[in-house]
């Protein structure tokens, strides 16, 4: 590789990692109210089964499109629903760069998730992957699209918090 | 099968008439639970496995559970219906370890075992041994050692599975109020739409009743209140079969019989609290009438849901004492155009494990099982509605599904 290109494709996955960790602290720090800044105006967002995937299956268990349903999705959280108290560390595993052409970056990581909850029992929530597709704004990258791919079809007990 | 438990029998005691209290015990006794394997799952009940759109090809099959016993469900290659125990005449491995596939027949992978799609034993490796030693010998009936059947019943795509020769067709079991229910949300050729489940930290039992409660759907759920999807003041009611197993309940728009939720301050009604985009609580009229939310239930564990244009069934199944997993297979019909599927995926939001009206059922039901641990002794109480089991026109404010499901599991426990 050039070193043009080396150090273009470096400054990108730099850009990447360090967005994907901005991310993931809102979700980890109850800074839930930051989360929809994370993406473009009409972006898209969604959480959904690996099997699914496969199966080539459109069902989510979760599905935003718009800041608009991702805001609610908050503000349900806040003031709706009922669930115990708990929080997400998110672990980021390898992080791939797919493409990067006509202003959209197409990236694939690997993730796990562990959950606390409030008496201190600990679980391995999630795991899986995330595709995303970002974009430059004045605001630096912002998500354009982000299809979260759970391992498991299964989730314990309900999923509030996003990932 | 196992000898019914009599410890079980000598330490229960269901207090008194009615089914309006329930022993905590109920929820937390390892012995009861072996019991309801056998006496519910095993017994005289039809138990979901599967839709026939899951399994429109000869050598189809999905792997499924009845209870704790594993199942196989499959379309024999004369396009029947087959279910049978997943598990090999000889030794008990699992025949399929799989969710789904398709296969010309079972063949167990530790001694090559085979078996057609009705589970009839077809081939034994080395059943005359070799070089004319071993084998099975002469008296070997293999007729004798077929797989473990279930009967089958069909009705509107759905099919259900029963092991006892006791329990009576489908339409009889569930009744003709009701079947009519399943009629008015069937009324096309299905197409899945997706899988996925949610674990639960607590016995079925307190699941399978949150479905027959229509008393907490306003009060709990602060989206079905806000939003106008299920309020006391709207119509609708409740439906219960004559022996009081199944039920439906449901709610309609149209003019409210009374301002009952202006006068109930509850937790529920947010006044102020507006999505920002509400497009997930636009509804399509399709089903003919103008029935907001639809829950219906057939005993034990089956779940068939319409809230809006979001069409289910559920499928609980117990994963032991203290937890129990819900499958939900979500639906749309084979001539859904993109945008209803798109309206479909949208108001998906409101249910599943993320719902935004179906996580809190998954959250109550560990609320329970913690406290349940207390006092063995000590019941709950469901006086909402009266003490008997009757259905009602118009007031869903009442427990009298859940002391149906009562009375049905106090029926096939003898207890």
């Amino acid at each position: 590789m050039k070193d043009v290109d080396l150090s273009a494709s470096l400054i990108t996955r730099l850009r990447v990692d360090s967005f994907l960790a901005d991310y993931v602290h809102v979700l980890d720090s109850d800074r839930l109210e930051e989360w929809p800044d994370f993406f473009v105006e009409d972006g898209n967002y969604q959480v959904i089964t690996r099997e699914n995937v496969e199966r080539g299956l459109p069902l989510a268990v979760m599905s935003c499109q718009g800041r608009g349903m991702l805001r609610d999705r908050i503000s349900a959280l806040r003031t709706a629903n009922i669930f115990e108290p708990h929080v997400y560390c998110h672990i980021l595993g390898s992080l791939r760069i797919l493409g990067n052409t006509e202003g959209a970056i197409q990236t694939e990581s690997t993730f796990n998730v562990v959950r606390t909850m409030a008496d201190g029992a600990m679980s391995l929530f999630a795991c899986g992957r995330s595709r995303d597709r970002l974009v430059d704004s004045p605001d630096g990258l912002k998500l354009a699209e982000r299809v979260v791919i759970l391992d498991s079809r299964q989730v314990d007990t309900l999923l509030v918090i996003p990932l | 099968m196992a000898q019914p438990s009599l410890a079980a029998e000598n330490t229960f005691a269901w207090p008194g008439e009615g089914t309006w209290r329930v022993p905590f015990q109920v929820y937390t006794d390892p012995e009861i639970y072996a019991l309801e394997q056998e006496r519910i799952f095993q017994g005289p009940t039809w138990n979901f496995l599967c839709l026939e759109a899951e399994i429109p090809n000869p050598g189809d099959y999905k792997t499924t559970y009845v209870g704790e016993a594993p199942v196989i469900v499959a379309r024999t290659p004369d396009g029947r219906i087959s279910a049978v125990l997943n598990r090999c005449a000889h030794k008990g491995a699992l025949l399929c370890y799989k969710q789904h596939g398709s296969v010309r027949e079972y063949n167990c992978v530790y001694h090559n075992w085979t078996y057609d799609l009705d589970g009839n034993l077809t081939g034994v490796a080395f059943r005359k041994g070799v070089g004319g030693k071993g084998g099975v010998g002469p008296d070997f009936d293999q007729k004798a050692h077929g797989l473990v059947r279930l009967r089958t019943e069909t009705y509107k795509g759905i099919v259900f599975g029963t092991f006892s020769d006791r329990t009576p067709p489908f339409a009889k079991y569930i009744g003709a109020e009701l079947i009519a229910s399943i009629d008015r949300v069937f009324i096309k050729p299905l197409k899945v739409l997706g899988y996925h489940s949610q674990v639960l930290p607590n016995n079925w039992k307190l699941y399978a009743e949150n479905n027959k409660d229509s008393y907490h759907a306003s009060l709990l759920h602060v989206f079905h209140n806000t939003f106008g999807v299920v309020r006391p003041n709207m119509g609708g009611g409740i439906k219960i079969s004559d022996n009081g197993w199944h039920h439906l309940s449901y709610t309609e728009r149209g003019a409210p019989n009374n301002d009952a939720t202006g006068r109930e301050k509850v937790r529920s009604l947010k006044e102020q609290y507006r999505l920002e985009d509400a497009s997930m609580m636009e509804h399509k009229l399709e089903l003919g009438d103008q029935v907001t939310n639809s829950i219906q239930t057939v005993f034990p564990t089956l779940v068939i849901q319409q809230i809006f244009n979001a069409l289910a069934v559920r499928q609980l199944v117990p994963r032991g004492v203290d937890r129990c997993e819900l499958l939900w297979t979500v639906l749309g019909f084979e001539d859904d155009d993109a945008e209803m599927t798109t309206l479909r995926m949208k108001v998906n939001n409101l249910v599943g494990p993320a719902g935004f009206v179906s996580m809190e059922d998954g959250c109550v039901g560990g609320f329970i099982q913690r406290a349940a641990q207390a006092d063995r002794r000590a019941t709950t109480i469901m006086p909402m509605g009266g003490r008997a089991i009757e259905p009602s026109q118009g007031s869903r404010v009442t427990e009298a599904a859940v002391r149906g499901f009562w009375k049905g599991w106090r029926e096939c426990m003898k207890l």
